[in-house]
């Protein structure tokens, strides 16, 4: 009788327990759709956060404050005004104010950045256009005293009127005063004429107006100074209104004031200026009032500004300080040449300015000191093309004169230059506005005109000099007029790419009483511009003496003049420390990230070696000797199919297993499972009693063929089997190759390239590899694909033998005639599930079933009946199926012919198809039941 | 043995870093892509024989890539640098993606990746292996570029100081280090590409499909970095930094960019590589 089977399980639960495909696929896109839309969520709020405007913190308003100014007090001259008021700032906790100025040419919008800045750190900023410019009334008065200052002493009325500024006293606002250039020099003025302002910002301001426009570096005065007329016309030409000139305007003089207007016509027109001028331009000088300065002050001044000078801070600095009031000096590289300068520059600024206003407005902070800052240009970001300026800070303002003073000799004979007619053509050194070229950091933009200039050099440098101040050359001329307009420029002359000015600025001299011949000539202190300008070792310094700039005013007449330059030329020099920048935090940063990588790789690797080490020392006794043990293996994937339901089945020593069913039964995927390839959900394999995992070291014992195939192309078939022993790492002696290679029955085709090999070609080679080593279980899925039918046979043979010597053999298959000729075993899957298993004359079962085509149906199923036929059954036309159940079939036919039933064909049927088809073939009846 | 492996089996022992590298370097594309590296800089140094300028030189735009080609033919170290420059923002790109993209994604189209884990090979110990031969490869290919143009340039041109065109000369010395330097942080740079391709190497069978991904993601986030609107959001893209080796031709050396580079190159690539490992220890080997 037939060995017990596990029944089939019909009907009941579907394979796919969650329902139809189409739900499946519906439930499948909702989930990536919910991922996805999740993540395009994330991304879009990271998005939003980051370039969302955020809440300003300050409520800017633009209002119109009309003021009473004038020398009387009594003009009335409406401003275009904007306040800032930070949102903290109430009647119960004012805040104190900052009143910004804009500088020549500009109007409140020009500062309304750095309000805002101020307003978001907590101050209440007052900006106003100044009166002649944009939307305000009145005319320009270049800072007057009687009217622009008069207009910021308004201001300050006006502000100690709004209860969210804090006071000191009544009708005296705690505030501060900044402003660049034009309203640098308001914020000193207003100082000097105004006791209720608490600190002031000047930048890039002047110190005496006239002593800038007419310059004149042996210290004559303005009366005998040079017109800077590129600056001046551009400061004064600057006029023009949005609103464009009233009707009935002079369009000479545009907004200018009457005065101011006609000092300027006269002095462009001459080239000099009258004492009047200087008087005139010299009342809107703070160099008037600084002795009555108390507002602490921070003094920012441009190295590369050739309008405003670093001498100009400097007086400024040495008058303010010189009556107790704190005074702090800071020079960046930038300037009304060099704009707002590297972003390393504006930040330091920036905190300086913070600092000062924090400590002398609100009292927070230590009192910043009297430490002067200063940076030098180190290079250009090849990536940006910008600047790169590194900054150094000194405990004490030195002044233009340095720390100490390096000399450096001087060489050249005198030699004569032609001061060209009216000035042209002009050197060019710097325009307004033009970058100066600065050493050795691209094309110099200079420009000297030949026959014009006397060149002095000095030997090649045998060390750095970092000069940081106003160099000192002393010069003799001499003229056939008696006078001279000379220009002194200190040059750093590098041997490979020629001559540079450092900052553009050259010293104006105008020389009087001036003998014809060299012999006579006097020197003259010549103080150069101040510069910060380090002068490579190998570097030549050249002092040139020129007739002519484009930036300046030159007389009309032509001359020639002789000059000659006293050997020694004086450098201030500085010690300096570099101030660091928050860059360096990064580098910890990155130290500290290169370290926790590498200490987490170590870890990876190290706990990676460990688990696997211990992996697969727990043995399960009692399947220690059986090759495979798997109970309850399930495997359901992601998109919720079913593959195996609880599949179970065992491989002892010297059987060959067949694993058989249709199409999806789930054959791949169990042995997928035992190459340790596919996870399983639920269930346990256990190899000669270790547990298998994916990288177990028992899987070491299997030798797979699963899917197919799978060589390197480009190699020949016994390098490929070479390269995967050699990949196992076992001993080369182990693997076995050669009788390998003569499984794989290739011959000389093993040479050959695997690309031109046939699908049977790969197939038995997959075979061959799977052999290699002689592994204690050996998986195949399908191994007779591809393979002809004396392969086929051959690799029967081969299989039988391989199931020796203690090792196993768990072949797959749907061709039923092969697993009956080779296996000893069988294991029938149908949708994930064991349908039967065993032995494989279990599952066929004792008695033949014989097939028999006959006239009369029923007649001869009544005589096989009578004759002793366990089960018959119709198979529709004339065909019938009996169990033999030790009938022979001889004696069945002759009862059949006895009966008159003629019997046209007798087949013993297959008897593994048979059983096969009743397992799988969805019948709900059993085999063997007999039909109607 | 107690683990119930096969007689000498040591997982130690599976897919050594000298097997793995048999493996890569017999292929045909290992050998032309690093032929190809070593014939490059003879092609431009033939280009640049060939089309000598006559006259002068055109006017216009000067950006960096026109002011180094310029200089490029005063000394092997120019023209070592000049090859950099043009191979760093594409060519590498490529042959990164290619080396590492294409490391696990062929074995997963041959089928011999599933041979492989059934050896067993643990999947992590696979997948280092196999990264670190695919970073030699790229390693190599960078040294090969490198050394053959520095080579070849210097036999044509002679050893001169190096030439910047912002900060003067820089003597042999020092320029040799800088340039060193920046084959390094270019090495850096590069892990993110080869972190993104060995990710899509894992994830799919397609090698080119990796490779292509890998490169095209690249493409997208230098393009998105040209787009000035997005402001300082650009520092999260990974190429953001690609160009920070300039910094090495300041003078002095401009250090922050490349500073922040690294850090950001190494954030992803851990990134990647660890999403690449996790992904793939989980993963059912289908292919």
């Amino acid at each position: 009788m037939r060995a017990p089977l596990i029944p089939a399980v019909r009907g009941g639960t579907s394979k796919r327990g969650q329902g139809t495909p189409a739900a499946t696929l519906a439930r499948l896109t909702r989930r990536r759709a919910l991922a996805a839309g999740a993540v395009l969520a994330l991304v879009a709020g990271l998005v939003a956060w980051t370039v969302w405007p955020s809440a300003p913190g300050y409520t800017a308003r633009a209002l119109a404050i009309t003021v009473r100014t004038g020398p009387d007090g009594a003009t009335p001259v409406p401003l275009d005004a904007t306040s800032y008021v930070p949102d903290g700032a109430t009647a119960a906790h004012p805040a104190a104010a900052v009143l910004l100025a804009h500088g020549f040419g500009g109007t409140k919008d020009s500062v309304a950045s750095d309000a805002e800045d101020l307003a978001a750190r907590g101050y209440a900023v007052l900006t106003w256009t100044a009166e002649g410019f944009g939307r305000s009334g009145g005319q320009v008065h270049v800072d007057s005293p009687d009217w622009e200052v008069r207009d910021a002493q308004r201001l300050l009325d006006w502000l100690a009127a709004r209860p969210e500024v804090a006071k000191d006293g009544p009708a005296d606002p705690r505030v501060a005063a900044v402003g660049g250039s034009y309203g640098g020099a308001l914020a000193l003025l207003l100082a000097g004429y105004d006791r209720r302002v608490d600190a002031i910002v000047p930048e890039i301001t002047w110190n005496d107006l006239p002593g800038a426009f007419l310059p004149e570096s042996t210290g004559a005065g303005p009366q005998a100074g040079v017109f800077k007329r590129a600056w001046a016309g551009l400061f004064f030409g600057s006029t023009g209104s949005p609103l464009g000139l009233a009707p009935g305007a002079d369009p000479t003089c545009g907004r200018f004031a009457r005065d101011v207007c006609a000092a300027y016509l006269a002095v462009a027109t001459t080239g000099r200026a009258t004492a009047d001028q200087v008087a005139l331009l010299r009342r809107s000088s703070p160099a008037t009032i600084l002795d009555r300065i108390a507002a602490p002050t921070l003094l920012v001044q441009g190295q590369a500004d050739s309008l405003f000078p670093l001498s100009e801070a400097d007086a400024n600095a040495r008058g303010i300080a010189a009556h107790g009031t704190p005074v702090r000096v800071a020079w960046y590289t930038g300037g009304h040449d060099g704009g707002p300068g590297p972003q390393s520059d504006q930040d330091r600024l920036r905190f300086l300015t913070a600092q000062w206003l924090d400590h002398y407005l609100l009292g927070r902070g230590p009192a910043p000191g009297d430490g002067f800052t200063y940076s030098r240009v180190a290079g250009i970001d090849a990536r940006t093309g910008g600047v790169v300026a590194a900054a150094y800070s000194v405990a004490g303002y030195p002044g233009l004169a340095g720390q100490s003073t390096k000399t450096v000799g001087v060489a050249g004979p005198a030699q004569p230059v032609a001061s060209p007619p009216n000035g042209t053509p002009g050197a060019l050194s710097s325009l307004p506005g033009l970058r100066p070229a600065a050493a050795g950091l691209g094309p110099a933009a200079v420009h000297e005109v030949p026959g014009q200039h006397a060149d002095f050099y000095t030997r090649p440098l045998t060390a750095t000099v970092d000069v940081v101040g106003a160099p000192v050359v002393r010069v003799r001329a001499a003229s056939s007029t008696g006078e001279a307009v000379l220009f002194v420029k200190l040059y750093d002359v590098d041997p490979q790419s020629g001559p540079a000015l450092p900052g553009g600025l050259v010293a104006p001299v105008r020389l009087t009483g001036l003998p014809a011949s060299i012999a006579e000539a006097r020197p003259v202190t010549v103080t150069l511009p101040a510069i910060v300008h380090e002068f490579q070792a190998g570097h030549l310094l050249r002092v040139t003496v020129a007739t002519s700039d484009q930036g300046y005013a030159t007389p009309v007449a032509p001359a020639v003049y002789t000059v000659a330059v006293d050997p020694e030329v004086g450098l201030p020099t500085v010690q300096g420390n570099p101030i660091a920048t928050p860059d360096l935090a990064w580098r910890w940063v990155l130290a500290g990230v290169a370290a926790a990588l590498a200490v987490t790789l170590a870890a990876a690797v190290w706990l990676g070696r460990r688990r696997h080490g211990r992996a697969g020392r727990a043995v399960v006794p009692s399947h220690a000797d059986t090759p495979l043990v798997v109970e309850g293996l399930r495997k359901e994937y992601a998109d919720g199919l079913v593959a195996l339901a609880g599949v179970d089945f065992t491989v002892g020593r010297e059987q060959v297993v067949g694993l058989l069913g249709p199409n999806g039964a789930g054959k791949t995927t169990a042995l997928r499972v035992l190459a340790g390839l596919v996870r399983p959900t639920a269930g346990a394999v256990h190899l000669f009693g270790h547990r298998l995992a994916p990288g177990a070291p028992v899987l070491s014992r299997l030798g797979t063929l699963v899917e197919g195939p799978g060589f390197l192309p480009h190699l020949s078939g016994l390098a490929n089997l070479r390269l995967y022993w050699r990949s196992t790492g076992r001993p080369e002696r182990d693997a076995r190759l050669q009788e390998a290679a003569d499984i794989a029955g290739l011959g000389d085709a093993i040479h050959r390239r695997v690309r031109a090999y046939s699908h049977g070609m790969k197939q038995r080679l997959a075979i061959a590899q799977a052999m290699l080593g002689l592994p204690d279980l050996l998986v195949l899925d399908e191994p007779t694909d591809g393979l002809d039918p004396p392969q086929i046979a051959e690799m029967r043979r081969v299989l039988v033998r391989y199931a020796t010597d203690g090792r196993a053999v768990l072949i797959s298959s749907h061709l039923l005639a092969e697993v009956e000729q080779t296996c000893t075993h069988v294991v029938v899957l149908h949708r994930g599930e064991v349908v039967a298993s065993g032995p494989v004359g279990d599952i066929v079962g004792d008695s033949p079933s014989v097939q028999f085509e006959v006239s009369d149906p029923d007649a001869a199923a009544e005589v096989l009946r009578r004759a002793g036929a366990a089960g018959v059954r119709r198979e529709g036309g004339g065909t019938i199926v009996a169990e033999m159940d030790g009938t022979p079939r001889a004696a069945a036919v002759a009862a059949l012919v006895r009966a008159g039933v003629e019997v046209s064909r007798v087949v013993p049927r297959r008897r593994l198809e048979d059983a096969f088809l009743a397992l799988v073939g969805g019948d709900a009846a059993g085999a063997g039941e007999e039909r109607r | 043995m107690p683990t119930g492996a096969a007689t000498g089996y040591r997982a130690t022992a599976t897919l050594t870093f000298a097997t793995e590298l048999r493996r890569q370097a017999t292929r045909r594309r290992t050998q032309l892509s690093l032929g190809f590296m070593a014939a490059l800089p003879l092609v431009i140094l033939l280009a640049f024989e060939l089309g000598r300028p006559r006259g002068g030189g055109g006017g216009g735009e000067r950006g960096q890539f026109a002011a180094l080609a310029d200089i490029a033919t005063t000394g092997g170290l120019n023209f070592a640098l000049f090859t950099l420059l043009v191979s760093a923002s594409f060519l590498l790109v490529v042959v990164v993606a290619l080396f590492c993209g294409d490391t696990v994604a062929s074995e997963a189209s041959w089928g011999s990746l599933r041979y492989l884990l059934a050896i067993p090979v643990p999947r992590g110990r696979l997948l280092g292996t196999k990264l670190l031969v695919a970073l030699l490869c790229s390693l190599v290919a960078l040294v090969t570029l490198t050394g053959t143009a520095l080579l070849a340039g210097t036999l044509s041109y002679g050893w001169h100081p190096l030439r910047t065109t912002v900060a003067g000369e820089i003597a042999s010395g020092p320029a040799l280090l800088r340039l060193l330097g920046i084959m390094a942080y270019l090495a850096v740079t590069l892990l993110v590409v080869a972190g993104l391709a060995f990710l899509l190497s894992v994830s799919t069978d397609a090698p080119l499909g990796a490779v292509g991904g890998a490169v095209l993601l690249w493409i997208v986030s230098s393009i998105l970095d040209q787009v000035t609107a997005l402001g300082s959001l650009r520092v999260v893209l990974p190429s953001h930094y690609a160009d920070a080796w300039l910094g090495l031709l300041s003078n002095p050396i401009q250090t922050d960019d490349m500073v922040r580079g690294a850090i950001s190159a190494l954030l992803y690539a851990a990134g990647f590589f660890a999403w690449a490992w996790y992904r793939f220890a989980r993963k059912d080997v289908l292919s």
